[in-house]
Order: structure tokens, then sequence, then C-alpha cells
């Protein structure tokens, strides 16, 4: 029990922390923008797909820091030439056209890549069992993961909270026409937020891509998570972003490891009701039910703290 | 001048349509319908490239009836909604057989839209024949005169399987784990009962369902294994959801025998190579490479020379070779003549022996293998994978002793 609580802990902080890196971009984005990014997570893919392709040239190490750049310029490029041209159009086209982007990534790289997975492999400098804990092992790029995100979201706090640049977003987080009445280019704020949020989507990108399924699909699998993410979380709050991805990472991962069920917690239906409806209900177990946790709490929240769990502005 | 161009734009566009509609007259198209993207891709694609090969060895023959055989993809997703809308483009484009064999939930969706089509279109009828969904209703319950099944359905595989596991006594506490649909749920509820009356010491630890082709890393569902105390896992788990389920196995060092239908689809191999798992994962199929019969290792080698994978469909070799059979027993390629013919069809399947194509609810019955998969003998020639390890025979059953009942009443035309 023991190691399975210890294991579980461990699985759910990493994909908590993998949560993280895309929801902090957007989470930001969104609040400065006023946009929900549709396309966010088509920048993790890219990051992904990026990475796969510079490891094949020049190995996986210059692709970690490659890829995010260039998703990043992509990032910014999307900003400057395209959300701000739709940005006169209001919110509804903004959001539409961040809509229609997330599909057309989707085709280009499956026109690119093809619709199939893609063979990215851990390096194998880190494919080793990092330690063997109760006799389950570790992966050791697992562990690098878990590293690289965290040193991110430190690196992330210090910008946010120890330079002028930081200090310019933060201000723009919660007032963000004030800070474009103080004569800072707001623009360029806009623009070098978006393409720093989609590098960070990318990074998640290079590292999950190995460790999951790298292909076309990918983008569609997470991006809904990551709206519960920060809805969960408050809008435009990173500590909120934070508390909400470790929040769903463990929920997930706990509840897909519990076998309760209402037949177990009250004993077996009666078999009066056996063949009908009600017995679906009486023996789905936590388990079964623990892909649909995340939506299931993001109602919830809606319902009675519609500001999120540290948000401060409603939507 | 922009009139003549006008005329030449016309001509550009209706010309290929004439001679589309004269070569559809020279062709026998079989729409494939199958994933080529999504979670299942790895293995729709596999597929598909194992029927271009069978149309290309029957057109290398003369094709069927001298007609040249051509396979049409179509890309459903493993979405039951999605493979209707193909099913009716193919039709549209003229298409009169379809093929499919990746989830039971699409195979069943399909069997229901042909039946239904067929009845409003008399003289237009379709054949669908499924070479891999094996949820046993589609031959029993909601069995069709116009669907044939050449995979052995799930009752007949856990069957053998569970008269396997009856003989290895190590085998005392089996963990379940399942994909959340009709093919995963009939593969639980069998291995229970059959376990039940055959090792009735045996302790079922664990009944996991999990969603079909979503999830990425199974290292939660890995832990809950290995805490449970299973010396022995059961699972129908195909394409991804096996690989990935064995690549999380391999990463925390897992050390359990595995039980399967489906380990030698795509990345299964490799995993296991992966996890060390020698000789200690199982799979019932209708053939594997190394069991020796001459014919076949002639065509494993001709797979393998132009592709870089192995015959993994056994299945959809007899089903072609049965339906080039068929049509030239019935001397046409009328789909109503095509499935008289081959009802109670006796045939030499891929790997030697005697299958036959029951009448009452078109199931195929076939010589079955279990094979486990490790490293090799002399006796093994093929690996898989280019892990250097190879399938080796377990247990061989006969094609009577696979057949099981049917309550299947046919309705025929």
């Amino acid at each position: 029990m023991l190691e399975l609580i210890v294991i579980s802990t461990l699985n759910g902080v990493l994909y908590g922390m993998l949560l993280f890196l895309m929801a902090s971009g957007l989470t930001v984005i969104f609040s400065m923008l006023g946009v929900l990014n549709f396309a966010h997570a088509s920048f993790y893919m890219l990051g992904a797909f990026f990475g796969f392709q510079i490891s094949r040239w020049f190995g996986f190490w210059p692709a970690l820091i490659l890829a995010p750049l260039l998703a990043g310029a992509l990032g910014a490029a999307v900003e400057r030439y395209g959300l701000r041209h739709v940005h006169k159009n209001g919110h509804v086209a903004e959001l539409l056209f961040t809509f229609g982007l997330a599909f057309a990534i989707e085709e280009i790289v499956q026109i690119i890549w093809g619709k199939s997975p893609v063979d990215f492999r851990v390096p194998p400098l880190l494919d080793f069992p990092a330690f063997t804990l109760f006799s389950t092992n570790y992966p050791a790029f697992k562990i690098f993961m878990l590293v690289v995100s965290i040193v991110i979201f430190i690196g992330l706090l210090v910008v946010l909270k120890r330079t002028r640049i930081g200090l310019i977003v933060q201000a723009a987080l919660t007032h963000p026409h004030m800070v474009g009445h103080l004569g800072h280019n707001v623009g360029r704020i806009f623009m070098l937020v978006f393409g720093v949020g989609t590098a960070l989507a990318a990074v998640a990108g290079v590292i999950a891509g190995p460790a999951l399924v790298t292909q076309s699909n990918m983008a569609g699998l997470l991006g809904p998570i990551l709206f519960v993410v920060v809805v969960v979380g408050g809008l435009g709050s990173l500590p909120g972003a934070f508390i909400a991805s470790l929040l769903i990472g463990l929920v997930q991962t706990f509840a897909v490891s519990m076998n309760g069920s209402l037949a177990g917690a009250f004993g077996p239906l009666s078999p009066d009701y056996a063949a009908t409806w009600l017995s679906d209900i009486w023996n789905v177990t936590v388990a079964q039910i623990a892909p649909i946790m995340p939506y299931l709490l993001l109602v919830l929240i809606l319902i009675f703290r519609p500001m999120g769990l540290l948000g401060t502005r409603d939507t | 001048m922009r009139k003549l161009a006008l005329i030449a734009s016309i001509a550009s566009i209706a010309l290929p349509m004439l001679g589309g509609a004269a070569m559809a007259q020279e062709t026998v198209k079989i729409g494939y319908i199958d994933p080529l993207s999504g979670g299942g891709a790895s293995v729709g694609e596999v597929g598909l490239k194992t029927f271009q090969f069978l149309a290309d060895e029957l057109n290398a023959k003369g094709g069927i009836l001298g007609k040249k055989v051509e396979i049409v993809p179509l890309d459903n997703k493993t979405n039951p909604q999605e493979s209707l809308i193909q099913a009716q483009k193919a039709i549209d484009g003229g298409i009169r057989y379809i093929t499919q064999g990746n989830g039971s939930s699409v195979a069943g969706a399909l069997s229901d839209f042909v039946t239904k089509f067929n009845d409003r279109n008399p003289g237009k009828e379709v054949l669908y024949f499924n070479y891999a969904a094996v949820d046993p209703v589609l031959t029993n319950e909601k069995c069709s005169f116009w669907h044939f099944r050449w995979d052995a359905n799930s009752d007949i595989k856990m069957e053998a399987l569970t008269n396997y596991i009856k003989t290895v006594p190590a085998v005392k506490n089996v963990y379940l784990i399942n994909q959340d649909y009709s093919f995963g749920q009939s593969v639980r509820t069998q291995a229970r009962a059959m376990l039940g009356t055959k090792r009735p010491d045996v302790k079922i630890v664990g009944d996991e369902l999990h969603p079909l082709l979503k999830i990425t890393d199974f290292a939660p569902y890995i832990a809950k294994i290995k805490a449970s105390g299973a010396d022995s896992v059961i699972t129908g788990n195909w394409g991804q959801d096996f690989a990935l389920l064995l690549k999380a196995a391999a990463d925390a060092g897992l050390k359990v025998s595995w039980f399967t239908y489906y380990a030698g689809g795509t990345g299964g191999p490799t995993a296991i190579k992966q996890a060390g798992l020698n000789h200690q994962v199982f799979q019932i199929a209708e053939g594997i490479p190394n069991l020796g019969h001459a014919s076949a290792d002639v065509f494993e080698k001709a797979l393998r020379a132009k592709y870089d994978f192995s015959l993994f469909y056994p299945r959809a070799v007899n089903e072609m070779r049965m339906f080039a059979a068929a049509a030239e027993k019935a001397k046409s390629l009328d789909p109503v003549k095509v499935a008289a013919a081959l009802e109670g069809m006796e045939f030499e399947v891929f790997d030697g022996g005697k299958g036959n194509m029951r009448k009452d609810d078109h199931q195929f019955f076939q010589p079955m293998y279990i094979a486990s998969f490790g490293e090799r003998t002399d006796k093994e020639p093929f690996d898989e994978e280019k892990t250097g390890w190879g399938w080796k025979l377990a247990a061989k059953i006969d094609t009577p002793q696979t057949v099981l009942p049917t309550t299947c009443k046919m309705e025929r035309p």
C-alpha cells in the first residue's frame, strides 16, 4: 500500500508539473490578452515534433534548447502578425482565430510527419532506472522531466518577482489598461508573453514526447485538461495554476489506483435491479471514471467558486 | 482564347472522370475502413499495407476473375460514426466490398449499417469482411448475413487461453486489465467465468477497465498491478494500448506473466524485449511466424523484404484468398453470390490445416496457436521488430476444439 502511495505521488506530481509548464503560459496569456488560446496545446505538440526532428539531426540535447526557441518564435509571430490584427474585431474573433489555428497546426503536422506516432526515443544517457523503490524501478528520464519542470518553475518565479519585465507583466495581469496608459509598449509585452508562453509549452512537448506518445492527436488529448487547470486555478493566477496542476495530476493518478465503487461502499445491488441502468452506476469504479475527474472538478469550481481557487477576478 | 481555356479546363476535369469510370469496370475495389490517424493509426497503417500486399499477390496471378484488385484506404479514426460516413463514401464511389478490423464498437456499427443498407437497396448489396473485430455478439445475437469474420472471436480465444493456463500451476494471482468498450468487457467477463470453472484456486486480484486508445502513460496502472501482488496479467489490449502498457511495465521493472490477444502488434515486441520478459508473454492467434510451414515462410520473407514489419494478420491472408476463391466458385463478383459461395466454405489456411466458414453465423474456424515471445533457437528463424527475439509455439489447438455454439438466427435474403 505504501509503495502504491509513494509511486502514485511521484507519478501525480510529475504529471502535474507537465501540466503546469503548459498552463503557466496559457493563464498569463489569458489574463493579459483576455483570450483563451485554443491553440496553446498545439504548441506543446509542435515542441514535441520539432524536438523529434532536431534530435534526429543533432541529438536530444540541442533539441531541448532549439525546439522551444523555434516554437516560441513561431508563437511570437502568431501574436505579432495574426492575433494583433484580429484583436481589432473583438474577443470572439480572437477566440475563433486561435480555434482555427489549432486545427491548421494539427493538419500541417499531419502533412509533414504523418498521422501515426513517430519514433521519439528517450536519449540513451537517461535510459536507465534512476532508483528502485520497494522493488519498483523509477525511470531516470522521468526524474529528468521533474527536474526540468521544477527549474523552469523557479526561473519563472524569479523573472516575475525580481525583474523589471516581470513587474510590468504582473501589473498587466491585473490592470492591463493602466499599464498601457503608463507608456509601456504593451504590444511588445504581449508578443513577448505569447512567445515565452508557447516556448514553455514546447519545452513540455520536448520532454513529454519521448516518455509519452508523439503523434498528431496529442494536442487534442491534452488541450481540454489545460483549460480545466486554468479555470480551477483562477484566471491569471500563476500560483493558482501551479496548485491546480498538481491537484489535477494527483487526483487523476490516485483515482486510477482506487477500486472503490458504490457496490463496494454499500454492498452489492439487490438482484432485482441487476439488469437495469442502475447496475452500471452501482458497479463503476473510481478508477474507471478517473479520466472525467478533472471535468467534474471544473463543473464544481464554476458553480461554487467561479473565480477559481486563487483567482481574484470573475470571468 | 478565353473560350479555348475554358474548354481545355472542362476537358481536363471531365476526361479523368471518364477514364475513372472505364477503369472501375476493370478493378475490384475493397474499401479498407480502419484508423489511419489517432491512437489506432499504428495498427491501421500495418493492416493497410498488409492488404495492399495481398492485393498485389492476387494481381500478380491475374486478379479476381481477371479483374485487378484495389484497396481503397478510408480513415475512420477508430470512431463508429466516422466509419459510417466512410462506408457511405465508399458505397457512393461504387465499392461493394468493405473490410475492417480494429474495434468491435466500429464493427457493430458497420455490420448494422451494411445490413440496413442492403435491405433498402436490393441489387446494390455490400459485403462486410471483418478481419479482426472479435466481440462474440457479432456472430451471435447481432449476426448478419452480410458480415463475415475471419478472426476467432473473443470467447474462442479465451477458451484456449484458459485451457492453457489450466496447465500452468505457477499462475495463482491474476490481474485483468482491458479497454473500456464492448470487446474489453467481454474479455473480462469471459476470463472471470472460465477461470472460475477451470481453475477455481486462482484469485482475481484486480479487474481494470481503462479508456480506449486515450492513455499515453500507463505508469499509474502498472503501480496498481504491482501493489496487487499479481503474478499474471490477462489483457485483450491492442495497438498502442498494449505497447504503452508493456513500455510502462518495462520502465517500472514489473515482472509478471502476460496472457494476451495482441502482444505481436506494432510496438509490442519492442516493449517486451525492453522489459526483459523472456518467454513470459503469451499470445493466442491464428498464426505466428516460426511455425515452419513452407508456403507461409515464403510469404513471410517476401513481406519482410518489402516492408519493415512481419505478418500480424494471417487472417487477412485467409480473407483475401477466400474472397478470390469464392468469386471464382460463384463465377461472379456480385456480393450476394459471393456471400452464398463463402457460406460453409472449406479452405486450407495460411499456416496449414483446414478451416471452414460456418454457415450458421459466418464465423471462420481454424487452427489456433498459443506462443510465447523470447530468445530463439535454430527452430525459430524469424525475429520481430529487429529485437532478436521471436515467437515460439507453446500449444496448438486444432479446428474442431475451437468450435463453440452460436445463438445466431441468420436471416437470409
